[in-house]
């Protein structure tokens, strides 16, 4: 059963499972444990939707796109308002989740990686709320990209501990949170933020982040009195995709699409379109499809969105695909930017640049298909790419009389 | 048929001195250097070699191999070229070679297809760092097809059940982790290496290497007094990292003389 997955042992078919030093599999399984224990809590699940729905803001709403949908003369496009979240994206989910988690086990340090920043200031927004100790690695380069949300983390009290090896990105801000979790084991807590590295991760993220899912099948049938034609969600990890598609899996006629970031366009190479890039292989502790050179070294990774800029895709959607069950495609960066651009102005929502992606997806879609309903996750808001969107739309930021599309 | 790595414990065992097993990252600075450096270490009393294939994400490992990973990568290493550099030294040296990496070049280049060469060009066994026993079937079976030696890593935090498991999938010698953590040089030698060793033979008789932060010769006679070998990887790559090239040889030889003399120490 697809809906079922993953075995025992953490596989998604041949994907996923557990490649991590010995050092970590022992508290690997006491993770799990710990995580099925919870599952079953009622206090636990108590104290967790309580927080969803009190300090997180759930259920978020489900949003149908009029004007959109209208100019586009096709589909009707809804969209899951993650971005209304506390925190500004789905990331709150699973790291409240994951805190709760983290306090029941007793481990009062918690480190975590970001790569845009949205998932660290969410691990340091959850352990201010639990009153645990915080520490976010992230590369250089994204610091300086997101000097916003840097600063957002330290003002909740978390230290953000700059990586300079490799390409100062999100690949090795993980590999270091990895490196001190071997090393402080004992006492310390590995939240990790998207359905990716050794199991039981990617089943517990997703389960954090199926209420995306949940809400919106229960909302879209009230709605519309049926299920979408379509789930569209970008994927970086994946957690928000997965997050969405779970609910849809056993629904054959709901087309699951994940769009990947094509970043300045597949045949430049400076791209994270791992399905069409790629190859399976081992990173951060799952095996999936990885964008890698022929020698099996990882390969560099380009996305104006900083939260899609990854080597390795989350191990299930390497099964959903070559099951045939989702398909994925990318958006290039230019493309992701104009779909931000019409968003905003058509409706008023300021997308966050990795969610861009999903709705230029749905933008290229919707015309073909009138009739069908498309669901599209918008999984966070832009307030932390305005200095990108500035970089990047120079035209509109100079002369605010110019149309710029 | 059993590879070099066997014969090389038993003879030490019969001299009751524990082996010195170090680790270069192979392609550090380059090829040339690593075959001579592998001799400077054979000539200084090292028993053991293993050859790191350099990986562009060590989760592994501390700050001083990662720079020496990105050295041997921005010199073009392959796992070819380490192919190569391993049939180098075979032609001069019968010293047991063990390549140790991570799964991902590995997987790369195919396990059956690996195996093959590498008992062509001379090599005894693997070691793969992020390679799980529950993962490692396939991989397994194809190292041992070639005849082989598969070496797995038991940790401070291995349950019984998992030194049991990992003894099952190794052959030539247990690699012991001597701390959590990373590698890289220590000021002491854990207070966990005489417990896990003492533990893990209950479930195995190969012979047990230990590693992770050991660098002195008074560390390695703490080790040698209990294990089988003593690995020393971070201090070799340190010293190949920093010192003039027309020092670098004689520097390796003798840093290897002392800390073989330490290990044996451990004995008397």
């Amino acid at each position: 059963m697809l809906s079922s997955m993953p075995d025992a042992g953490g596989h998604f078919g041949p994907y996923g499972g557990r490649y991590v030093p010995e050092v970590l599999m022992a508290p690997l399984d006491e993770l799990e444990q710990a995580y099925r224990k919870v599952q079953a809590d009622p206090d636990f699940q108590a104290e967790l939707a309580g927080l969803l729905k009190n300090y997180a803001g759930r259920p978020t709403p489900l949003y149908y796109a009029k004007r959109l949908s209208e100019k586009l003369g096709g589909a009707k496009i809804y969209f899951k308002r993650e971005d209304l979240l506390h925190t500004g994206a789905h990331k709150i989910n699973n790291a409240l989740g994951q805190a709760l988690l983290a306090r029941n086990m007793g481990k009062r340090r918690i480190i975590a990686e970001t790569g845009a920043g949205q998932h660290g200031v969410a691990t340091a927004t959850a352990c201010a709320l639990l009153g645990l100790g915080c520490r976010v690695y992230m590369g250089e380069e994204d610091m300086r990209r997101q000097r916003l949300n840097v600063f957002r983390m330290r003002l909740l009290g978390a230290e953000v501990f700059g990586v300079t090896n490799g390409s100062r990105t999100l690949k090795d801000a993980i590999s270091e949170a990895m490196r001190d979790w071997v090393t402080n084991v004992d006492n310390t807590y590995y939240l990790l933020g998207s359905a990716l590295g050794a199991h039981p991760y990617p089943m517990m993220v997703r389960d954090f982040h199926r209420c995306i899912g949940d809400e919106a099948r229960e909302q879209i049938l009230l709605a519309e009195g049926r299920l979408p034609d379509a789930a569209i969600a970008c994927v970086g990890g994946g957690s928000n995709a997965i997050g969405l598609f779970q609910a849809f899996i056993g629904d054959p006629g709901v087309h699951l699409i994940g769009v990947e970031a094509g970043g300045k366009g597949k045949a430049t190479g400076e791209h994270a379109a791992r399905f069409s890039g790629g190859a399976p292989g081992v990173l951060h502790g799952a095996y999936s499809y990885l964008l890698q050179d022929n020698d099996g070294q990882v390969a560099l990774t380009h996305s104006v969105s900083a939260g899609l800029d990854y080597a390795l895709i989350g191990p299930q959607h390497a099964y959903l695909h070559d099951q045939g069950r989702a398909e994925y495609v990318d958006c290039d960066d230019a493309t992701a930017l104009a779909a931000a651009v019409e968003l905003s102005r058509v409706e008023g929502l300021i997308p966050a640049l990795e969610s861009a992606h999903a709705v230029a997806e749905a933008i290229a879609r919707a015309p073909r298909l009138p009739g069908h309903v498309l669901l599209v996750n918008l999984s966070g808001r832009g307030d932390k790419d305005i200095d990108i969107y500035r970089e990047n739309l120079k035209e509109l930021d100079a002369d605010s009389h110019s149309p710029m599309f | 048929m059993p590879t070099r790595i066997a014969p090389c414990f038993d003879s030490l065992r019969a001299n009751n001195e524990p082996a010195l097993i170090a680790y270069v990252t192979a392609g550090d600075p380059d090829p040339e250097t690593t075959v001579e450096i592998v001799a400077a270490l054979e000539r200084g009393g090292a028993d053991l070699i293993e050859l790191g294939v350099p990986f562009s994400d060590p989760i592994a490992d501390g700050p001083v191999i990662m720079r020496a990973s990105e050295r041997a990568l921005a010199a073009g290493t392959t796992v070819e070229k380490v192919l190569d550099i391993a049939a180098q030294i075979r032609q001069r040296s019968q010293i047991p070679l063990v390549l140790f990496t991570y799964l991902n070049p590995v997987m790369r280049y195919g396990f059956d297809r690996l195996a093959a060469r590498a008992k062509q060009v001379g090599i005894d066994g693997f070691l793969l760092t992020d390679l799980s026993v529950e993962e490692a079937g396939s991989f397994v079976d194809a190292v041992k097809s070639a005849g082989l030696d598969t070496v797995f890593l038991v940790a401070p935090t291995s349950t019984d059940h998992r030194l049991q498991l990992v003894a099952k999938y190794c052959s030539g010698f247990v690699y012991v982790v001597s701390r959590t953590g990373v590698t890289g040089e220590q000021s002491q030698v854990s207070a966990s290496v005489a417990p896990l060793v003492e533990r893990l033979r209950g479930f195995t008789d190969l012979p047990l290497g230990v590693g992770f932060g050991i660098s002195t010769a008074a560390q390695a006679a703490q080790v040698g007094a209990v294990a089988d070998g003593v690995v020393v990887g971070s201090s070799f790559v340190r010293a190949i990292e920093s010192t003039p090239p027309a020092d670098l040889f004689d520097t390796i030889e003798r840093m290897a003389r002392d800390l073989k003399r330490g290990a044996k120490a451990g004995r008397s």
